[in-house]
C-alpha cells in the first residue's frame, strides 16, 4: 500500500505532502475545541499568570506605580495577624457549608426518590433558590435576618425572643452558612436524586430476601454505589465554597470584628478597598493553592472512599 | 514598465490614503468626549450637570461631557478599580474621607493655575478653609463643590404626641443639649417610634458619629493625622453617651434594627441639609431642621465635602479642567447650591440661599445652613482611610454590644491603627 502511494506522487516531489490525514485530523480537532481553548487562555491561564506577576509587585492604581518588591508580599503574608482569623473562619464557613449542604441535600433526595403524587411538586420547590439571583436571594435574606425582621417576628409569635441574627459572631456565620445552603441545596440534591435512581433495585431485593433492614440497605447499598457523587458534590461544594463572595458582602461585610471574614471578602477588601493589588494577588495566589491542593487531596481519596461497579 | 507604473499607482494610493487618515486623526483629535463619575442618579442633578455641559459645548463645541452615575456605597471601589483597569474617567466626584488619598498620590490634575486663568472666576471668594483638604503643596488639586452642614431633621408630630418638647421649644428655652435630645428620642421611642437615627452610620460606617462625638471635642487622630486620640477621654465619654443612648434609654434605634425618618418612623435623624429632598409630598409630617445639640464641649458643627478632580492619566486633562473651571464658576455655583452647598463666601448669604433652597425657612438658612459652613469642621479623612475605617469598624462591633467595655475597646483600636497613622 505504502509503495502504491508513493508511486501515485506527482512528479518532482520526493517529500510526503505537509497535510497527511492525522494532521488534518488533529487539525479539526483543534479547530472543534478552539473556542473553549481560547476562553481558557484569555480568561484563566494569562490572568493567573499575571496574578502571580502581580503579586511580586507593589501597584499604587492612585500614583501609577508598579514596582517590583520580589517576596515582600508572600512576606507580608507571613507576617498578616488578620490572616489566622481569616483562614479560620474561611474553615469554618466550608466545613459547616459542606457537612450541612451534602447532609440536606442527601436527606431531601432521599425523602423525594418516592414514587409518590405531586412529589414533582417538592423537587420542583427545593430546586427553585438555584436559578434565583444570588443578590437578590441574598438581599430578601437580610431584611429577614434583622433584629425586627421577618424570621425573630415568627419567632416572637411563639414567644420566643430571637437573636440579633447577623450582629453576633456565632449567629452570624450560621445565617450566612444557612443562607449558602438553602441557595444551593437543589444543586445537589438533583445530583444524588440521580444518582438514587440509578441504584439497581435486584440490590435492595436482594437484601431484603437476606433479612437487611433499611439503614443496613443505606449504609450498604445506597452510599457506596452513590459514592461517586457524593465525591463530585463534595468537590464542587468545597471548591464553591472558598469563593464565597456576594453573601458576606450583603449580609455582613466581613462582621461581627473579623468574624465571617472569609479569604475571597479579605482579598477584596485588600485588593479593590484598601488598593493593595500587590498583595490582593498575593492573597489569590493563596487561595489558589488552597482550592488546588483540596481537589487534589479530594481527587486522591477517591481510591479508598469510592466504590466504582465497573 | 508595467511594474514601475504599478510601483507608482501603489505610492499614490498609499500617499491618498495616507493623508486621508492623518485627516481622519485629526478630526478625532478635535473631538473631545469627557466623562465624569458621580455618585448621583438623581434625575433633578443630571439635568442640571447636563445644561452645565451644554453650556461649556456653546464656547466649545467639540467637547462632549457625559456622566456616569456609579453607586455610592461602593463609589470609590468601583472609580479604583477603573483606574486599575487603565480606564480612568476625565473627571471624578471624591469623598472628602478619601481626599487624602487622591490627592498626595499624584492621580490629579493641578487645577489653581486653569481656575485662577478662566474669566470671572475668583478662585479667593472660595474659603481657605473649605479647600484646605484638597490642597497639596499650595496647589488645588480637587475644587469642593458640595460644602454640606450636617443638622437634625424633626418630626414635630411624633415629639408632640410624645408628650415631649420639641427640639425648637429647647433651642428657644437654651436648653438644646445632647442629654436633652437624647431624652426626647427615648420618649419617642417608648411610644413605639423609632427615637434618634444617625444616618448612614448603619453601626458600619462609624465616621458618621464625628456629628455626635465633635460635641464632647471628640476626634479619632490629632490635627497632623499621626497619632491615635480614639482612647483619650473626650472619646470615651461620648462613646460611652451613644452607647447608653442605644442599650440603656433605648434611644436611638440598635443594631440591626432600620428605621427610616424620611417615611415618618423616627423623631429625628441626623444628616445632611440636601436630604431635604427626601422629605415625603404625600402624607407629609410637620418637620423642623435645626443645628446639632450641644455638648459637653459646647457649641459645634459639622461638614460634608465632596470635590471634583481631574484626572493625571486623562488624554484631556487640560479641556477636563477648563470644563472644572466652567462648572464651578459664580454663575454655575450658584446653580448648583441648590443640591449642593457652595463654598463660595459670595453665594453664602440668606437671600440665594433661600432662592435655591425653597423647602428651608429663612431662619434655618441662617441658623444651620450659613453659620454650618462658616463655623463646621470636615469629617475626618486620613491617608488609606479605607484600611484604617474597616479596622476601627470591626473592633468597633464590640462597642454595640449591651455589656461593652468602650474603654478596652478604644485602647485596642489605638493599638492597632497607631502604626497605620503614623505611615
Amino acid at each position: 500500500m505504502a509503495v502504491a502511494q508513493e508511486d501515485a506522487r506527482p512528479e518532482g516531489r520526493s517529500s510526503s505532502p505537509f497535510w497527511t490525514i492525522a494532521r488534518r485530523d488533529s487539525l479539526t480537532g483543534f479547530l472543534f475545541i478552539a473556542p473553549q481553548l481560547i476562553g481558557i487562555v484569555v480568561f484563566v491561564l494569562i490572568p493567573l499568570g499575571l496574578v502571580f506577576w502581580y503579586s511580586l509587585h507593589e501597584w499604587n492604581v492612585l500614583a501609577n506605580t508598579f514596582t517590583y518588591t520580589g517576596a515582600q508580599n508572600y512576606r507580608m503574608l507571613m507576617e498578616d495577624e488578620s490572616l489566622l482569623e481569616v483562614l479560620g473562619a474561611t474553615a469554618i464557613f466550608s466545613a459547616g457549608l459542606v457537612i450541612f449542604n451534602l447532609s440536606l441535600a442527601l436527606l431531601l433526595a432521599v425523602l423525594l426518590n418516592q414514587k409518590l403524587a405531586g412529589i414533582a411538586i417538592f423537587r420542583t420547590l427545593f430546586f427553585s433558590p438555584v436559578v434565583v439571583s444570588l443578590v437578590a436571594w441574598t438581599i430578601v435574606w437580610s431584611f429577614l435576618l434583622q433584629k425586627n425582621g421577618g424570621i425573630n417576628g415568627m419567632l416572637l409569635t411563639f414567644g420566643i425572643e430571637g437573636p440579633n441574627w447577623l450582629r453576633e459572631e456565632t449567629t452570624a456565620m450560621i445565617s450566612v452558612i444557612v443562607v449558602q445552603v438553602f441557595k444551593n441545596v437543589g444543586l445537589n440534591m438533583i445530583l444524588f436524586l440521580a444518582a438514587l435512581q440509578g441504584v439497581p433495585k435486584e440490590l435492595y431485593e436482594a437484601a431484603r430476601i437476606d433479612g437487611a433492614p433499611a439503614f443496613k440497605q443505606f449504609r450498604r447499598i445506597t452510599l457506596p454505589l452513590i459514592s461517586p457523587t457524593i465525591l463530585l458534590t463534595s468537590i464542587i461544594t468545597i471548591v464553591g465554597s472558598l469563593q464565597v463572595f456576594a453573601q458576606i458582602a450583603v449580609l455582613t461585610q466581613g462582621g461581627p470584628g473579623l468574624s465571617t471574614t472569609v479569604l475571597v471578602y479579605y482579598l477584596y477588601q485588600q485588593a479593590f478597598q484598601f488598593h493593595f493589588f500587590g498583595y490582593g494577588s498575593t492573597l489569590s495566589i493563596l487561595l489558589f493553592a488552597i482550592v488546588a491542593i483540596l481537589t487534589f487531596a479530594q481527587w486522591q481519596m477517591r481510591k479508598r472512599i469510592v466504590f466504582y461497579e465497573s | 514598465m508595467p511594474y514601475q507604473r504599478t510601483l507608482k499607482s501603489t505610492a499614490c494610493a498609499l500617499a491618498i490614503l495616507g493623508s486621508l487618515a492623518l485627516g481622519g486623526t485629526a478630526q478625532a483629535q478635535d473631538a473631545v468626549n469627557l466623562r465624569m463619575t458621580i455618585w448621583s442618579a438623581n434625575e433633578a442633578h443630571l439635568k442640571l450637570f447636563n445644561e452645565i455641559a451644554a453650556g461649556f459645548k456653546k464656547d466649545h463645541p467639540n467637547v462632549s461631557v457625559t456622566y456616569e452615575s456609579l453607586p455610592f456605597e461602593t463609589y470609590t471601589t468601583a472609580l479604583t478599580t477603573q483606574i486599575a483597569g487603565g480606564n480612568a474617567p476625565d473627571m471624578a466626584w471624591i469623598f472628602e474621607t478619601s481626599a487624602y488619598d487622591f490627592v498626595k498620590s499624584g492621580a490629579l490634575y493641578p487645577l489653581t493655575d486653569t481656575l485662577k486663568a478662566a474669566e470671572g472666576y475668583n478662585l479667593e471668594d472660595v474659603g481657605t478653609g473649605a479647600t484646605e483638604r484638597w490642597t497639596e503643596d499650595g496647589k488645588l488639586y480637587a475644587y469642593p463643590f458640595s460644602t454640606s452642614p450636617f443638622a437634625v431633621f424633626v418630626n414635630n408630630d411624633l415629639v408632640k404626641a410624645a408628650g415631649a418638647k420639641t427640639p425648637a421649644e429647647m433651642i428657644a428655652a437654651g436648653e438644646w443639649t445632647w442629654d436633652n435630645a437624647i431624652e426626647t428620642a427615648a420618649a419617642v421611642a417608648k411610644s413605639g417610634k423609632g427615637g434618634l437615627v444617625v444616618r448612614d452610620f448603619n453601626y458600619q460606617a462609624w465616621q458618621y458619629l464625628t456629628s455626635v462625638w465633635n460635641g464632647w471635642g471628640a476626634s479619632p487622630w490629632s490635627e497632623d493625622g499621626k497619632t491615635c486620640t480614639m482612647a483619650d477621654k473626650p472619646m470615651a465619654d461620648a462613646l460611652t453617651f451613644i452607647h447608653d443612648a442605644v442599650f440603656t434609654k433605648k434611644a436611638i434605634p440598635g443594631p440591626g434594627e432600620t428605621v427610616d425618618f424620611f417615611a415618618g418612623n423616627a423623631a429625628m435623624t441626623i444628616t445632611q441639609i440636601s436630604r431635604a429632598s427626601l422629605l415625603p409630598k404625600e402624607k407629609p409630617f410637620s418637620w423642623d431642621l435645626v443645628p446639632l445639640p450641644k455638648g459637653s464641649a459646647g457649641e459645634y458643627a459639622l461638614i460634608g465635602q465632596a470635590g471634583i478632580g481631574v484626572m493625571q492619566s486623562g488624554k484631556n486633562a487640560e479641556t477636563a479642567a477648563e470644563f472644572v473651571a466652567y462648572m464651578t464658576n459664580p454663575e454655575n455655583s450658584a446653580k448648583l447650591s441648590q443640591f449642593f452647598p457652595s463654598a463660595r463666601k459670595s453665594l453664602l448669604n440668606a437671600d440665594i440661599l433661600k432662592k435655591t433652597n425653597p423647602l428651608l425657612s429663612q431662619e434655618q438658612i441662617e441658623k444651620v445652613v450659613i453659620s454650618g459652613i462658616a463655623t463646621g469642621k470636615v469629617m475626618p479623612g486620613h491617608t488609606g482611610f479605607a484600611q484604617i475605617q474597616q479596622m476601627v469598624r470591626s473592633n468597633l462591633d464590640a462597642v454595640w454590644r449591651p455589656e461593652a467595655d468602650v474603654p478596652a475597646t478604644l485602647q485596642r483600636i489605638c493599638g492597632q491603627i497607631g502604626p497605620l497613622l503614623k505611615r
